[in-house]
């Protein structure tokens, strides 16, 4: 008989009973809705090391398909199971080093890191940083993992503890403790035909340069429209790295927006409204938004209603912390 | 009857067709949009494609009481008959544009509406 593990309690599955079932006979409660496999409503996620059986992922994202989500309600497994809530999903954390500290501009860095132990990701996941006095920021990753680092890129917000942290004090060879990765927004080579947009404003270009250039090295045919905004000309950044990029591969095109007042040469304008002006039209379209919160959320809608396909959008948002 | 509602309109196949044209057209509706401003669109787009199942005569397990305590919040908040009816015309609107017809949208009908006073609390 096989057995599952959740919330460091493992109970024996009968035959024919699905994991939500299983649960509720045990007295554990998961939010549940449908329970037919559609409404997302009792999504776990597997751990490291167990996989779920491909009938109770159906319909879900390719990219959570990828790290082990599943669907309670249909999952019926014939070998031992173990899973986590997502919501609540701590990994562990491990060491990793500061082998390279520069500067883009005034405002942001590019921090990479060499982890100590094993770190698996696709580019444009985030991780966590953890300071030892406990406090945890998240920061998207912009390397590819034949790279051999993790690329960070932080701005500096005024008044933020994290990255006034690693700004001012964090040097070359500095410890820092990390875990992840986490999300769902990362190139996935399942449709290399498909036309791609992305949009992002300040360092939400990190993970968007790691998605292209993780597309771009996995040969794919589509056409993939990056628009980057900032508020002015002295915040905008990797500007001639993207312009070469656009140079080397045909498909590759590059748009950076100033939403301030003096625009250089550059289009004016919220990138995400320059992209929507530029392609109104977005059928068949995979979108990737990253950024400030309210342009994800404004961004995610319009380009919904634009006609890309809510499973192929694709958002990850600064989380904006009072603390 | 020897085949369902759900296999002759085509299955799962027909409701991944239906759920964002529906979406999108609940969102662009100002009679009802307002009820889901701040929700988050992928599980709200998840819980459309479970109505839709469900109106298609598709599996699901939703009992009475599930529409009501689902609803609940919302009547309190003022959800009523008129938004109902709107979102039914979506739903007509929908299916008529995907080439569904009428008979099968009749059935789809029925089964929505069926739900009416669960949704609504009365």
């Amino acid at each position: 008989m096989a057995k599952i593990t959740y919330s460091e309690q493992t109970f024996e599955i009968n035959k024919d009973e699905s994991v939500l079932e299983c649960l509720a006979r045990h007295g554990v409660e998961l939010s549940s809705s449908c329970r037919a496999g559609v409404c997302q409503t009792c999504m776990v996620k597997a751990t490291a090391g167990t996989n779920p059986p491909a009938e109770a992922q159906a319909g879900l994202k390719p990219q959570l398909q990828k790290q082990g989500y599943f669907l309670a309600c249909i999952c019926k497994p014939g070998q031992d199971l173990s899973f986590v809530n997502p919501d609540d999903s701590a990994l562990p954390q491990i060491a990793a080093t500061v082998v390279s500290k520069t500067r883009f501009n005034d405002n942001i860095i590019r921090l990479r890191l060499k982890p100590e132990s094993e770190f698996d990701f696709q580019p444009g996941q985030f991780l966590n940083i953890h300071r030892e006095d406990g406090l945890a920021r998240s920061y998207s990753i912009a390397s590819l993992p034949q790279e051999g680092y993790l690329e960070l890129h932080v701005e500096l917000v005024e008044n933020g503890k994290m990255s006034n942290w690693l700004h001012n004090q964090v040097a070359m060879g500095g410890k820092l403790n990390i875990d992840g990765p986490h999300g769902d927004c990362f190139y996935i080579d399942d449709k290399p035909e498909q036309n791609l947009l992305l949009v992002g404003t300040g360092t939400g270009l990190a993970p968007l340069w790691g998605i292209i250039r993780d597309a771009l090295s996995k040969g794919h045919k589509g056409e993939i429209h990056l628009f980057h905004g900032s508020h002015s000309t002295d915040k905008i950044y990797l500007v001639d790295e993207l312009k070469q990029l656009a140079k080397l591969h045909s498909n590759f095109f590059y748009t950076p927006c100033i939403s301030g007042e003096d625009t250089h040469g550059f289009s004016a304008g919220r990138a995400n409204e320059v992209a929507l002006s530029e392609i109104p039209k977005l059928d068949g379209y995979r979108v990737y938004l990253c950024g400030h919160p309210e342009m994800v959320s404004s961004a995610k809608k319009k380009t919904f209603l634009a006609g890309a396909s809510m499973n192929d959008i694709h958002a990850d948002a600064f989380t904006l912390s009072n603390s | 009857m020897s085949e369902s509602l759900f296999d002759r309109i085509g299955g799962e196949t027909a409701v991944d067709a239906a759920v964002d044209l529906f979406y999108r057209k609940v969102l662009a509706d100002d009679r009802i949009n307002s009820w889901f401003e701040g929700t988050d669109m992928e599980r709200q787009h998840a819980k459309q494609k479970a109505f839709l199942t469900m109106a298609l005569g598709g599996p699901n397990n939703y009992t009475g009481r599930d529409m009501r305590e689902g609803h609940a919040h919302l009547v309190a908040k003022g959800l009523n008959d008129s938004h109902f009816d709107a979102v039914m015309e979506n739903l007509g609107a929908t299916l008529t544009e995907l080439g569904v017809p009428a008979d099968l949208i009749g059935e789809a009908a029925a089964i929505a509406e069926s739900t009416r006073n669960d949704v609504l609390g009365k």
